[in-house]
């Protein structure tokens, strides 16, 4: 949900980066998304097009990492995978679990592209 | 609905979307820019509300499991006792904030248009269309929807999620990012359980504790006056739980989206 304002968001960070270091444009993007994020890698991909357009980034591939979810048992200490609604202990069972993977929007990394490049 | 479209871009924060290349920023590497303005928000608003005492609770749910008949059977119960005031959030209409004043409570209509959800400079707009002082308890009514707003801190002290027994009992399992910011699961309609022989009160409980959220679960019916006085009890509790706490508890904000919280969270406190 809220792929294209999210997708608005990352465009903003983008933007700076490459205004930071002097950039012409943009030519990759690399997120990091958990499916408890809330936000749909496919719907964000879809989106991507639509909020590219006109910016720095109007040319820019995104790619998504979609991250697996974990969890970490407070009952046995073990750190597991999990699925989105089934947040158990894949060790013992136990719900009693924190997530330490799953839930990430984060902005990886951007490759950008510069004028005085030889490429 | 609001998967491609960019419904949240709302009346209340479209200012933050327009300014899209705005200059001056140092770069981070976090992609949440719209929605940690939201939180920034947020948490503005959740210190407006500490410094006029008032326990603020999220009601969430899906359109029509009754969170406005629950607000009214709760007004009845407690207000001798409490002073509450009520915010409410629909797509259009009124009729919401029409039934709560008609209870004799203060309630602010927030007409979100197209936004399937409420966020906090919707929120924080409301707020200057009426007063805190001297409240007790102000209950935010979102907009009837098990996805959006899970995702929109608001700077409740708690979330209260709603499941009606004329909805399945995995509900919990197919709506995990709402279910899993629930400080309450309030199961409502319960006087219609003897002839819903496919609703499972233990099975909703399961999914809720498979998403290894801790949160209690109550059982209601508004309609026939029963179970409120547990809810009441939970109201009261998380009232005097807010009010004595030193800044330190409050900011644990169990009612934040888990995205927000911080990387190695204290395990959830719950209340009574």
């Amino acid at each position: 949900m809220h792929e294209l304002s999210v997708c608005q968001g990352l465009l903003d960070q983008v933007a700076r980066v490459a205004a930071d270091h002097g950039a012409l444009g943009v030519k990759h993007i690399v997120v990091r998304i958990g499916p408890l994020s809330g936000v749909v890698p496919e719907l964000l991909q879809q989106a991507f097009p639509l909020a590219r357009a006109g910016t720095m980034a109007a040319d820019a591939a995104l790619m998504i990492e979609e991250l697996p979810v974990r969890v970490h048992c407070d009952a046995c200490g073990a750190d597991t995978e999990a699925k989105p609604n089934r947040l158990l202990c894949g060790e013992c069972g136990d719900w009693h679990t924190q997530l330490i993977s799953g839930d990430e929007l984060l902005l990886a990394s951007v490759e950008l592209l510069k004028e005085e490049a030889h490429v | 609905m609001c998967d491609t479209c960019g419904c949240n871009v709302t009346h209340g924060n479209a200012h933050l979307a327009e300014k899209k290349n705005a200059q001056g920023h140092s770069a981070v590497s976090v992609l949440t820019d719209l929605l940690s303005a939201n939180d920034r928000q947020a948490a503005h608003n959740r210190r407006h509300f500490d410094g006029h005492g008032v326990f603020v609770v999220n009601l969430m749910s899906a359109p029509g499991a009754g969170k406005t008949l629950l607000l009214e059977a709760t007004i009845d119960a407690l207000k001798d006792e409490l002073r509450i005031a009520v915010i409410e959030g629909d797509l259009e209409t009124e009729n919401d904030a029409a039934r709560i004043r008609a209870k004799g409570v203060p309630a602010h209509q927030i007409v979100t248009g197209t936004a399937c959800h409420l966020d906090a400079h919707m929120v924080h707009d409301a707020l200057h269309h009426m007063t805190l002082d001297g409240l007790d308890i102000l209950f935010i009514e979102n907009v009837g929807n098990l996805v959006c707003p899970a995702s929109f801190d608001l700077g409740q002290h708690r979330n209260v999620t709603l499941l009606s027994v004329t909805e399945g009992d995995d509900k919990p399992a197919k709506y995990p990012v709402m279910f899993r910011t629930a400080d309450l699961m309030l199961l409502t309609k319960t006087d219609l359980l003897p002839v819903l022989d496919d609703f499972d009160p233990a099975r909703a409980e399961g999914a809720l504790r498979a998403l290894a959220n801790p949160a209690p679960v109550l059982r209601l019916s508004a309609k026939k006056r029963d179970g409120l006085e547990a809810w009441s009890d939970w109201l009261r509790a998380q009232l005097a739980r807010i009010r004595a706490s030193d800044p330190a508890i409050r900011a644990e904000i169990p009612g934040r989206p888990p995205r927000f919280r911080p990387v190695n969270p204290k395990p959830a406190t719950q209340g009574v």
